[in-house]
């Protein structure tokens, strides 16, 4: 363990003599073979694995096909965009899935079972999902508990939280209530619509994914608060002692994350028409592996917008394309894990290099 | 049995291409306490780094007895009896583990054995520390002990091995006063018991009282050695010092304005027992002192990094709060700290972002960034600053240490700060850009700023400043005008001599 220290210093110590000749390595590093994996990686992941699959199934690439792919990654999308803001201050968001599941039931309980509006039927998941980051980035920012525990505590807590709520059952039109009644309410169509309904012939779902990731590219690149937010992942401590608030952006960060996954929930409950309770922790691992393979889109590096857009298609055209080969849902997950230990080896490996 | 004697011959070391060690030559005996002294980089830690197996040489040999031994590792160390006594001693202890679990935890990874038996393990312990002579708690967890008692810890678990030479490396840097005399009492247990000791300290009166001999480092050279006997304290110092600095410091004189700023009875732990300073409008005073003195402390508690025990600020005559680094920059208190690649610029952000970082609202609309206004204004302040860089959206990393400084100095200049705080701002920067550090705090002056200039190096704050005060062991010891040092005959020599804790023993032999 001494020795350990002793090397991680020394490298230390290197780091710090070295600027010069570490900026000498970098900039080769991007020219050669594992500088272009890093690079483009992402990118060329996706494109190879479109062209299999277009050449094994000829109903890949129709129109209808594609729609269908960005429709199925629009609610992950979403989640992931979430958890990049998260990663962006150098934090972990493991509660998204949980956050997803609260507002899914949220949503579809207070038609079925309050009879409320659309309004009502968005704004308080919204509202509560903004609790649930509030929660996380208390004992993030205040309690100093690490991330990843902090957000795998209140991961449990709210998904306990919305399987007390509704009692472990579904919410559905016309379900048996516990007094033996019939549930008074249904899933309104002004609601259902923004899961199933179409804009100039695009699905909604897709039409809100878009935005959001374009108004989340801009925000992130284009604004100070942007900016803030990367500088606060990148090195809090430098950023603190340029008098950057960093604990107001870390959270932001969390209130983002929370507030993204429960959009995400809304649209989840009126694509399916139902409140499936535990629905949205499938998403957690499709949404983080979403956000790491964008890290190296076009060698940024680090957490963007467009590169967890561009993660969320490779998963999708892959599980899509799975699919369609028939191969079972239940080992789909054995290609996610591997897909995402592949990104996260291309983002973590030359950095293991560099300090060899 | 003989006293072993282990020999450095010609050590070299460079770290791309800069020379840490040029060729140098150190000996112990058994029964020795044989002293490192040098400023700041003079290569003392990298010496002992070799020796210990942190690092490898880039040239020359290690022999115990005459025969050559080859280093590459810690273990390789301790496998030839050279024991390291780290100056950080948490870095050396699992906090959660006993006391005898830390003793014996270097010859449990030398043995390697399945089973782990925690009565023989406190057995152990306990004849080791028998043989020393310590009595600690052997059940205690190593987290509720003193730093005193850490660092026993740490001794005895390199005598728990065959120990034949234990480096200190800065050992009473956190020791109370008695503490201190209990570790030299070891040290002449040791000694007695024919262990060869390296001694490396920065106190010259502990050095003179514990030392046989003495080496002195500068450059990665040595440049004195001798037995301590024979030599005066005022050789040595200017053996550390080298000769004067000769470079020619740009220093212009300016009219001192008003009363700017003013700090009364800072406190904070142990490191920072009581620091008042009043500042004036274009004035530049440096605060001297050496490593641990308490400066990095000070300037962290003056920019509110760091939370203080007492302390009030007074901005031109105002009181101010100052609790956040966010509150300082707000009033017009600047810090460039001295860890500058950790806490003062981004090394993976660009020179374009990193510049406008401090003062982004200025460049934005409606939240939104202005490229335009944020470009010309990172331009102009590359122009200013003469930042050598490939371009603006360089990575601040890429650059060499001067242009890095110049970046963290630079962040700050378009802010309307009033009080600039340097910490060490010349560490690890070179000739020309250090020059062009002192150009700038010049200007700085000249527009009725206040600087407060926190360094280790005498000359370069004596070429800077109006006014200097020493800090040592968290305090102030001494203040000095510009006058006292430019006609008045106070010298580098005079300053060291009090930074190093000679004040005390000047006043009892007077």
């Amino acid at each position: 363990m001494q020795a350990g220290v002793a090397v991680l210093e020394a490298n230390l110590h290197r780091e710090r003599l070295e600027p010069v000749q570490a900026g000498a390595e970098a900039v080769s590093e991007k020219r050669s073979l594992p500088g272009v994996v890093q690079r483009y990686g992402s990118l060329l992941a996706i494109a190879a694995v479109v062209v299999f699959f277009s050449i094994v199934n000829e109903n890949f690439l129709s129109y209808d096909n594609l729609a269908d792919i960005l429709r199925s990654i629009s609610i992950v999308t979403l989640v992931a965009i979430g958890v990049t803001f998260s990663l962006i201050v150098g934090g972990f968001d493991l509660s998204v899935g949980s956050a997803v599941s609260v507002s899914t039931v949220l949503s579809a309980s207070l038609m079925v079972w309050y009879r409320q509006e659309l309004l009502v039927a968005v704004l308080v998941p919204l509202l509560f999902g903004l609790v649930i980051g509030l929660v996380n980035s208390f004992l993030v920012v205040k309690v100093r508990i690490p991330d990843i525990l902090a957000t795998l505590v209140t991961l449990y807590i709210f998904q306990g939280i919305h399987l007390s709520y509704t009692h472990g059952y579904s919410i559905y039109n016309n379900m048996p209530l516990t007094d033996g009644s019939i549930a008074p309410g249904i899933m309104i169509p002004s609601f259902l619509y923004i899961g199933q309904g179409k804009l100039w012939g695009i699905p909604v779902p897709v039409v809100i994914m878009g935005l959001v990731v374009i108004a989340v590219h801009i925000f992130l690149s284009y604004t100070k608060h942007g900016r803030f937010l990367y500088v606060t992942g990148g090195n809090s401590e430098a950023a603190r002692l340029s008098g950057i608030p960093v604990n107001r952006y870390r959270t932001l960060a969390y209130l983002l994350s929370a507030f993204f996954a429960s959009l995400g929930g809304i649209v989840l409950a009126a694509r399916i028409g139902t409140g499936q309770v535990m629905a949205g922790s499938p998403l957690l691992m499709d949404a983080v592996a979403a956000s790491f393979i964008g890290f190296s889109i076009l060698g940024q590096g680090k957490p963007n917008a467009l590169g967890t857009f561009c993660g969320a298609i490779l998963m999708g055209v892959l599980m899509n394309g799975l699919t369609m080969m028939n191969v079972p849902y239940y080992a789909q997950d054995i290609v996610k894990g591997v897909v995402l230990a592949a990104a996260l080896a291309v983002t973590y490996l030359p950095k293991l290099r560099k300090t060899a | 049995m003989s006293a072993p004697v282990l020999d450095m011959i010609q050590i070299r070391k460079q770290y791309g291409g800069v020379d840490a060690l040029r060729g140098v030559d150190f000996s112990v005996r058994g029964g020795e306490v044989h002293a490192i002294l040098g400023a700041n980089g003079a290569g003392k830690s990298t010496l002992m780094k070799i020796l210990s197996g942190a690092e490898e040489a880039s040239g020359g040999t290690i022999s115990v007895n005459g025969e050559p031994v080859l280093i590459s590792s810690p273990r390789d160390a301790k496998r030839a009896g050279i024991h390291l006594v780290q100056q950080e001693v948490d870095t050396g202890l699992v906090p959660y583990l006993s006391v005898a679990e830390n003793i014996c935890l270097d010859s449990q990874a030398a043995r390697g054995n399945f089973w782990f038996s925690p009565r023989q393990n406190a057995r152990e312990a306990a004849r080791v520390l028998a043989r020393c002579g310590f009595t600690l708690p052997l059940h205690e967890k190593v987290e509720n002990l003193t730093l005193a008692e850490k660092q026993l810890v740490l001794i005895a678990r390199a005598m728990s091995q065959e120990v034949r030479f234990v480096i200190f490396d800065e050992p009473t840097a956190p020791l109370s006063l008695t503490e201190t005399e209990a570790l030299f009492a070891l040290i002449g247990h040791l000694k007695a018991a024919g262990i060869g000791i390296v001694y490396i300290s920065h106190r010259l009166p502990e050095v003179f009282r514990i030392a046989d001999r003495i080496s002195v480092l500068r450059d990665g050279q040595k440049v004195l050695e001798g037995d301590t006997s024979s030599l005066r304290m005022e050789q040595v110092v200017t053996a550390m010092l080298g000769k004067s600095f000769d470079e020619e410091f740009p220093k212009e004189t300016t009219v001192i304005g008003d009363l700017l700023y003013e700090v009364r009875d800072l406190r904070a732990g142990r490191k920072v027992k009581r620091f008042d300073v009043k500042l004036h409008a274009g004035e530049v005073v440096a605060v001297v002192g050496l490593v641990g003195a308490g400066k990095t402390e000070v300037s962290r508690l003056l920019f509110g990094a760091d939370r203080r025990e007492s302390g009030r600020f007074f901005l031109e005559g105002k009181e101010i709060r100052c609790q956040t680094p966010q509150e300082a920059v707000e009033q017009g208190i600047v810090l460039v700290p001295e860890e500058r690649r950790l806490q003062g610029i981004l090394v993976e952000e660009s020179v374009k972002d990193n510049l406008t970082l401090a003062d982004l609202r200025r460049y934005t609309a409606g939240g939104f960034i202005r490229a335009g206004a944020e470009r010309s204004a990172a331009e102009s302040l590359v122009k200013r600053l003469g930042i050598k860089t490939a371009g603006l959206w360089q990575a601040v990393g890429r650059l060499s240490g001067g242009n890095q400084q110049k970046v963290a100095i630079g962040k700050w200049l378009l802010t309307d700060a009033k009080v600039y705080l340097f910490d060490e701002p010349t560490k690890g920067v070179d000739v020309g850009a250090k020059s062009d550090i002192f150009r700038l705090i010049n200007r700085l002056e000249a527009e009725g700023k206040g600087v407060l200039y926190f360094s280790s190096e005498i000359d370069e704050a004596m070429g800077i400043a109006d006014r200097l005060v020493v800090m040592e062991n968290g305090r102030l010891v001494k203040e000095w005008v510009r006058a006292d040092w430019t006609e008045g005959g106070v010298t580098a020599e005079t300053i060291m001599y009090y930074a190093s804790g000679g004040g005390s023993v000047g006043s009892e032999s007077a």
